[in-house]
């Protein structure tokens, strides 16, 4: 057989239905497939320019600048506009995202790439008012000439300013500095530089500690055209210093300054501060959304409650929000990036647009609740506040920390150096679960609570008292605060530390003034049954520490300050998925309940007979047909009855129908038109009056790792009927497999699973007993037994109906016989009057022609010549005695007379020498 | 009911026919049963011994069960996840396809489906008890794998709390309500291919075509789930969610995942069987 017709077998045969159901099917996947690749339309269009603005503080600088400008494709009228401010080390394509949902929106959205970056001209001046500022001012003029952007006045368009990092920064400089800023929202940037670069978390006026990790990124970042603009030939102006790359000499200057001794001169301070927003701050009249993020060592949320406080002094309308990302925890999980751009696009409608009521002032944040497995990401819970509530929560709960004064040592350079953060990595999130914290042993000291009763919402900044004495009266050391679970794997929140610079220390401890010490702001719960640990260490990587080795004592005040906030949790937008669960469920449920009553319902009529003048007949077969579904007919039109007492007979050749008919008969196939009815009931699959018929259909079926015996208990189990009815020993009896019924049936001969299968449709007796060819596979002993078993089982009012092809067979069991072909029905009756003697003879003779002249002299009704000796002779009533007399007498030798039957007459008339069954039309 | 013994015989009652009882034992007599049942319960001793005799040798594969090998041997509850996770990806896929795809096709196979819709058992009944008794199979062989690894693993390891990467570390008492939860969760997404499996072992009367076919699904399905750039669509594969029990380790438990990918199994599975049994209680059975 070739692979292709295997092929075509194993699948289905392609009828109408099929194919269109296959087709249906390809058409809604591909639909699906195709919807959810199919690239969107984009809502606007872009345009590339160089714009050239005058910076400078002389403003006699001509600095071009990279931009580009997205307008919304369906605007009517003149539309709004947003200044998007790139990050650090960006250009204008970092923001292109953001800038494209906005743009959506209905804004008109500006990016650029700030001077000293991408393929802008200049030099990097670290917003400085002077030339960064001025720049996106000379940006503003630009836009209010511009035909498609709105203005409130001439010059003055309407304008949102919205920016991250250093474009945060931009953004709220640029409002403390022009005045026709609409709106600004700036997120994850800074206050005051010098609170940056070198923080300090005690109170008192010394230096901070120089944040030297932080710093290195931010330097190095500045120090090389972006790979994006490597490709083009170098924007004309650039000139790559190898020491200060694109930094204004000035800030190069600064920078050198502060990393190489840690202790920055005055003009190193006074650049820092006028590159922050901080002096500027106060004038800003545009309504401030402040974004901030909770996993930020480089700018923490103390920056941007700076902010807050100085905007909101002047009754400017400001709005904090916090989530959990920033610079060392990225964009943050989904929920924050959404609740982010939610509150970003109600502030930017509302005061740019003029669309929409004006944003509450409620204070939103965000705290981690959990890692989920698909995202491989934190899952986060948003809550929300009345209002801003500060670095000091809406409460506080103190807890006594427990240890005595303890030695630490500052090893030389502060090598080596606990880690606490890795800044400018970028890293997962996720990674602040596992902890990147370590302390070095030796170099860091331990003050701890007892187990927390109950669950403690931390939301702010905590604060400790601290005293330290040092030798050199100087001392840098870094207070950090862990979640210690009931394990011991502390957690240190957001890799957050306090970098404290004390001077003017005693070398005795106890002589030491009490300072007290604000930790950085954070966001966690710590759980009941968590200790908290305020550890005080020596060293950090990610700061500059003293080069001189000196060991500190240092003893924390057992009064440890956790601000706390309850927050209400911000509906889950998932939660609406355990609706629909449940939902489904109650679907489900219903969908079940409604289908059973519907079922009851119809099984009810089933009890009462269909037809009650039919109600004592075993079986009636009406005009029963069957098409298959490929458009076979294997049974035309039959029709028959079987009346109680009978053994019928369904005589007919391979092929012919008898099977299908049975088929029907168990209710395993539906009849295409007619009925069969047993006792009145019209056959459906299931019938309970299936009950009351026993069935060999279409040769044995046993389970294989079954003895016979085990088998035929199984099956009377799945009849649920009472175990006495089955009447096994008759059954047993009627198989005569001796000790072969506790052999499985596997190792079975055809024979024995034949005898098995009869005994098993004879169980319980059934009133009606269709066997479809029952001596299939029986030695001649057993088919003669089998016939006085069948003939017997007809008594007492049951009735019997065996299919066969073999003739004989049927002549000698059956009281009635149906012969059918090709799915008609050729002859039926009493076996006695189809069987009985028929007028014709077949017969051998030695001369046929002599034979045909005697026989037409006697006057019988008609010879047919039957092979080359064979005559065939309907007697019209002569005796045959004188039919073979006379043709003795007239010298014709006789070889054989036969005495011919109705039954074979009509079978062989029929079926004769075309044995092909229905089958093969 | 006395109207019911008038149309059928004596005694028989349609919703008496096919007991679970009796499909129970006539699928516990099977050996495919009873090899099935035996390797969940062989499997952690397997892992267990390749643990203690295995060499200390390391291999970096990175593997998204990296941390659970780590951390397998730290306690009873954490074996018990190592053997789950292990065995969810394919093992049990294959057991549960076996118990729910086989139960219908190899009485077709057999020619002995005739026989029992001769009894006749009403053919939705017939497919309920088969369904209900393969879904039975499945939870007992889920839950043998839990048990057996759950108490070899303490017996050897030692009763501690339930250790993670993704969180810290839950208390051996939660833990166990952890685990219980993963295993029900495990439970739920399997009904995908309890479906898929029982529709095919209802529309063919191969048994091995039904496992077979519902296994191929499955693993099709995780690979396409590996094309992040299909975006969307991924969230109908079946397969999708089968990864979300690990919000379960997380602490509190996240379980907005496990809400989706219990819509998904779910609705599968029911579209499946809705299906089989439309299927079932209207077609011809040549077999």
């Amino acid at each position: 057989m070739s692979w292709t017709s295997r092929l075509r077998r194993a699948l289905p045969r392609p009828t109408r239905r099929r194919i269109i159901a296959g087709s249906a099917t390809l058409v809604l996947v591909a639909g699906l497939v195709g919807w959810a690749v199919w690239p969107e339309r984009d809502g606007w269009t872009t345009q590339d320019e160089m714009i050239t603005v005058v910076s400078g503080p002389e403003r006699n600088e001509n600095v071009a600048l990279d931009a580009r400008l997205y307008l919304p494709r369906d605007r009517d009228g003149k539309v709004p506009a947003v200044l998007l401010a790139h990050g650090f080390g960006g250009t204008k394509e970092s923001v292109s995202s953001d800038a494209e949902s906005l743009a959506e929106r209905g804004y008109a959205v500006l990016t650029y790439t700030a001077q000293g970056f991408g393929r802008s001209g200049g030099q990097i001046h670290l917003n400085s008012p002077d030339y960064e500022v001025r720049d996106a001012q000379g940006l503003l003029d630009w836009l209010a000439a511009r035909p498609e952007i709105r203005t409130d006045a001439a010059g003055d368009p309407r304008v949102g300013v919205v920016g991250g990092s250093y474009g945060g920064a931009l953004a709220l400089m640029l409002a403390g500095q022009d005045p026709r800023v609409d709106a600004i929202v700036p997120s994850i940037t800074w206050n005051d530089l010098t609170n940056v670069f070198l923080p300090q978390s005690a109170d008192t006026s010394a230096t901070g500690v120089f944040k030297k990790g932080w710093a290195g990124v931010f330097f190095g970042n500045g120090g090389t055209v972006p790979a994006d603009g490597a490709a083009a030939p170098p924007p004309t102006g650039i000139t790559i210093d190898p020491a200060c790359g694109r930094f204004a000499a000035d800030v190069c200057k600064a920078y050198l300054d502060v990393a190489t001794t840690g202790s920055p001169e005055a003009s190193t301070l006074d650049l820092l501060r006028r590159s922050s927003p901080a002096g500027t701050v106060g004038q800003i009249k545009a309504p401030t959304l402040l974004v901030q993020g909770a996993v930020d060592t480089l700018f923490p949320l103390s920056e941007a409650d700076a902010n807050a406080r100085s905007i909101a002094a002047t009754g400017t309308p400001v709005r904090v929000a916090w989530f959990t990302g920033g610079h060392d925890g990225g964009a943050g999980p989904q929920s924050d990036q959404d609740r982010v751009k939610f509150l970003t696009v109600q502030w930017l409608d509302h005061y740019v647009k003029g669309e929409g009521d004006a944003p509450s002032d409620s204070f939103t944040y965000s705290r981690v609740a959990g890692f989920s497995a698909l995202d491989r990401d934190l899952v986060t819970n948003g809550y929300s506040t009345d209002a801003y509530p500060g670095l000091a929560g809406t409460g506080r709960t103190e807890l006594e920390l427990e240890g005595p004064a303890q030695p630490i040592a500052n090893p030389p350079n502060g090598n080596p150096g606990a880690i606490s953060s890795l800044p400018g990595t970028g890293g997962r999130l996720s990674q602040l679960l596992s902890g990147v914290a370590a302390d070095i042993p030796g170099q860091f000291a331990t003050f701890e609570t007892r187990p927390v009763g109950s669950a403690i919402d931390v939301v702010g900044a905590p604060a400790v008292r601290l005293r330290a004495a040092s030798p050199t009266g100087e001392a840098t050391l870094f207070v950090k605060l862990y979640d210690v679970d009931e394990s011991g794997t502390p957690t240190l929140s957001a890799g957050l530390v306090a970098p404290v610079r004390l001077t003017e220390l005693p070398t005795s401890v106890e002589q030491a003034q009490e300072r007290t010490i604000r930790l950085p702001a954070i966001v966690r719960r710590i759980e009941a049954g968590h200790t908290v640990r305020v550890v005080v260490a020596t060293t950090d990587q990610a700061f500059l520490s003293p080069v001189q080795p000196a060991t500190y004592t240092v003893q924390v005040a057992s009064a440890l300050e956790l601000p706390t906030a309850v927050g209400t949790p911000i509906a889950n937008p998932q939660t609406i998925w355990r609706y629909v669960l449940a939902g489904l469920l109650g679907a489900i449920v219903l969908g079940l309940a409604v289908l059973l009553l519907v079922r009851r319902r119809r099984a009810r009529g089933q009890h009462e007979p269909t037809l009650p003048e039919f109600a004592q007949t075993p079986l009636v077969v009406r005009k029963l047909r069957k098409a298959y579904g490929d458009g076979f007919v294997a049974v035309e039109e039959i029709s028959f009855t079987v009346e109680r007492g009978q053994v019928v007979g369904l005589l007919g050749p391979n092929g012919a129908g008898k099977t299908t008919t049975l088929r029907v008969l168990m209710g395993l196939t539906m009849p295409t038109a007619g009925d069969a009815l047993v006792f009145g009931h019209r056959l459906e699959p299931g019938s309970p009056v299936l009950s009351r018929v026993g069935a060999l259909v279409e040769g044995p079926g046993f389970l294989p790792h079954l003895t016979g015996l085990e088998n035929l208990h199984a099956y009377w189990k799945a009849t649920g009927r009472p175990w006495a009815d089955a009447r096994f020993d008759e059954a047993l009896e009627i198989a005569g497999l001796g000790d072969s019924i506790h052999r499985r049936t596997k190792k079975y001969s055809h024979g024995m699973r034949q005898r098995l299968a009869i005994a098993q449709a004879m169980l319980g007796l059934p009133e009606l007993l269709v066997l479809d060819e029952p001596t299939d596979g029986l030695d001649p002993p057993q088919i003669a037994e089998m016939r006085r078993v069948l003939k017997r089982y007809a008594t007492d009012g049951r009735a019997v109906l065996v299919s066969s092809h073999l003739l004989a067979e049927v002549e000698q069991t059956c009281t009635h016989a149906v012969v059918v072909n090709k799915g008609r029905i050729v002859a039926s009756g009493p076996v006695e009057e189809i069987v009985g003697e028929s007028p014709s003879v077949q017969l051998e003779v030695s001369d046929v022609p002599a034979a045909e002249r005697v026989l037409d002299e006697l006057g019988v009704r008609s010879v047919l010549p039957d092979g080359p000796s064979g005559l065939i002779v309907d007697m019209n009533g002569t005796p045959r005695s004188e039919v073979v007399a006379s043709l003795v007498r007239a010298g014709v030798a006789v070889d054989r007379v036969v005495p011919r039957r109705r039954l074979e007459d009509a079978f062989l008339a029929l079926v004769g020498d075309n044995s092909r069954g229905s089958g093969d039309r | 009911m006395s109207v019911a013994t008038e149309s059928g015989a004596t005694g028989y009652r349609p919703s008496r026919t096919m007991p679970i009882w009796a499909e129970v034992r006539r699928q516990a007599s099977r050996r495919r049963t009873q090899l099935a049942l035996g390797f969940m319960a062989v499997l952690p001793l397997i892992v267990l011994a390749a643990f203690e005799f295995g060499g200390g040798e390391d291999e970096e594969s990175g593997g998204a069960f990296d941390s659970l090998v780590g951390l397998a041997t730290s306690g009873g509850l954490n074996f018990a996840l190592f053997c789950l996770a292990v065995s969810a990806g394919f093992l049990l896929v294959v057991v549960v396809a076996l118990f729910c795809g086989d139960t219908v096709a190899s009485e077709a196979s057999w020619g002995s489906l005739r026989y029992l819709l001769a009894v006749p058992v009403p053919r939705a009944r017939l497919l309920a008890v088969k369904l209900i008794v393969a879904l039975a199979y499945s939870a007992v062989a889920l839950l043998v794998l839990t048990g057996v690894a759950l108490i070899a693993g303490t017996l050897r390891y030692g009763w501690n709390p339930l250790g993670s990467t993704v969180a810290a570390e839950i208390a051996p008492g939660p833990g166990l309500l952890r685990l219980l939860a993963i295993v029900g969760f495990l439970a739920i997404s399997m009904l995908v291919v309890a479906g898929l499996s029982f529709l095919l072992g209802v529309l063919t009367d191969a048994p091995l075509g039904a496992v077979g076919g519902a296994v191929m699904i499955w693993i099709l399905s995780s690979i396409l789930d590996q094309i992040t750039a299909l975006g969307t669509v991924r969230y109908l594969l079946p397969t999708h969610f089968s990864d979300a029990w690990m919000g379960l380790l997380s602490t509190p438990a996240q379980v907005d995942d496990l809400v989706k990918g219990a819509i998904s199994a779910i609705a599968y599975a029911t579209l499946c069987w809705g299906v089989a049994f439309w299927r079932f209680t209207r077609k011809d059975v040549t077999s």
